[in-house]
């Protein structure tokens, strides 16, 4: 009696143990899908997943949250990335063209060293805000697959457009934030 | 005599460890640190973020680094996850306790197995038959034969 009472706990704990990593498996798969990717995919507008992060200029913190009103084009890079090489002096005009137009460029620099990313921002002459995510913690929630890739958010917090892989031409920059663009 | 012998074998084993502290190879740190974009060793990786961290190795290596201090830069920027191995402290304790765990109850196991195998061989010898049985027996299978 005991001795199948010990087979019955061992298989009990057995079993639960690979629920357990079942689990873990179906947690980090999880972790993987962004909701931010998949809707878009769908046709939705996902909101667009709130971060704060340090300014690579020194200058304190910047959140998404603070530019809520604003349409917001987060551009995802790292200095060692040669299609962000090739895409900055791109952004940097559209971000100046569209200043007035109440559009925000944010740089995230992801996976990079700190002062790599600083001689990046100031080789190029990026003059729009940059902020800093070594860790990469923000990659995973907005599906970022590779390097680079820009999210447009409307004035409302929501992602309305991605472009992943570099921007090619000013016009596909145009016809992306307008699509974020609040209704006339 | 064991405990000059057991002294002798630690500092044998310290040295060349303090050593590796005070004089990193480029390759041994490499070994010890993951690619943040492709998630395995530097040793093992070029992509373009892995071969910037094998310039930065050697570049802090040639400034007088220690082993520890390289470790600590990177991960300042890129977050404790470029360690292959992680840290023991906090959290990160599970990753070295889990395995031992396991271990542990994975050896209860065999000995409680081995336990019982040992046991069977000690059971008693069952009762002999009753001369009448046994006699009915041999006959009927006689009868086969």
């Amino acid at each position: 009696m005991t001795t199948r009472r010990l087979r019955l706990a061992a298989q009990i704990a057995a079993l639960g143990v690979v629920a357990a990593l079942l689990g873990l498996l179906g947690w980090k798969l999880l972790q993987g899908e962004s909701e931010v990717t998949s809707e878009l995919a769908r046709g939705g507008a996902p909101e667009a997943p709130a971060f704060t992060l340090e300014r690579l200029d020194g200058g304190g913190e910047l959140s998404l949250a603070s530019l809520r009103g604003k349409t917001v084009v987060l551009n995802f890079w790292a200095s060692w990335c040669n299609p962000c090489k090739d895409e900055a002096p791109l952004l940097q005009e559209a971000s100046e063209r569209w200043a007035a137009k109440d559009v925000v460029f944010v740089g995230i620099d992801v996976k990079d060293f700190r002062g790599d990313a600083r001689a990046f921002v100031e080789r190029y002459g990026i003059t729009y805000p940059n902020v800093y995510d070594g860790k990469g913690s923000t990659i995973g929630r907005y599906g970022v697959t590779g390097y680079p890739e820009t999210y447009f958010v409307d004035p409302d917090g929501r992602v309305r457009h991605r472009i992943a892989g570099p921007v090619d031409s000013a016009e596909e920059v145009d016809e992306a934030i307008r699509r974020a663009l609040p209704p006339a | 005599m064991r405990l000059l012998a057991a002294a002798l074998a630690a500092l044998a084993l310290a040295a060349p460890a303090a050593a590796s502290e005070q004089r990193p190879t480029a390759s041994e740190l490499e070994s010890e640190l993951v690619c943040p974009v492709c998630e395995t060793t530097l040793d093992t990786s070029n992509a373009p973020v892995a071969l910037r961290m094998k310039a930065f190795i050697r570049e802090r290596i040639d400034a007088g680094d220690t082993k520890s201090e390289i470790k600590a830069k990177l991960v300042a920027d890129f977050g404790p996850a470029v360690l292959a191995v992680p840290p023991r402290k906090g959290f990160d304790w599970i990753a070295w306790l889990l395995p031992l765990g396991g271990l542990a109850v994975a050896a209860v196991a065999v000995g409680a197995v081995a336990w019982r195998w040992s046991r069977r061989g000690e059971e008693p010898a069952p009762e002999p038959l009753d001369p009448e049985l046994e006699r009915r027996l041999d006959d009927e299978l006689e009868r086969y034969e």
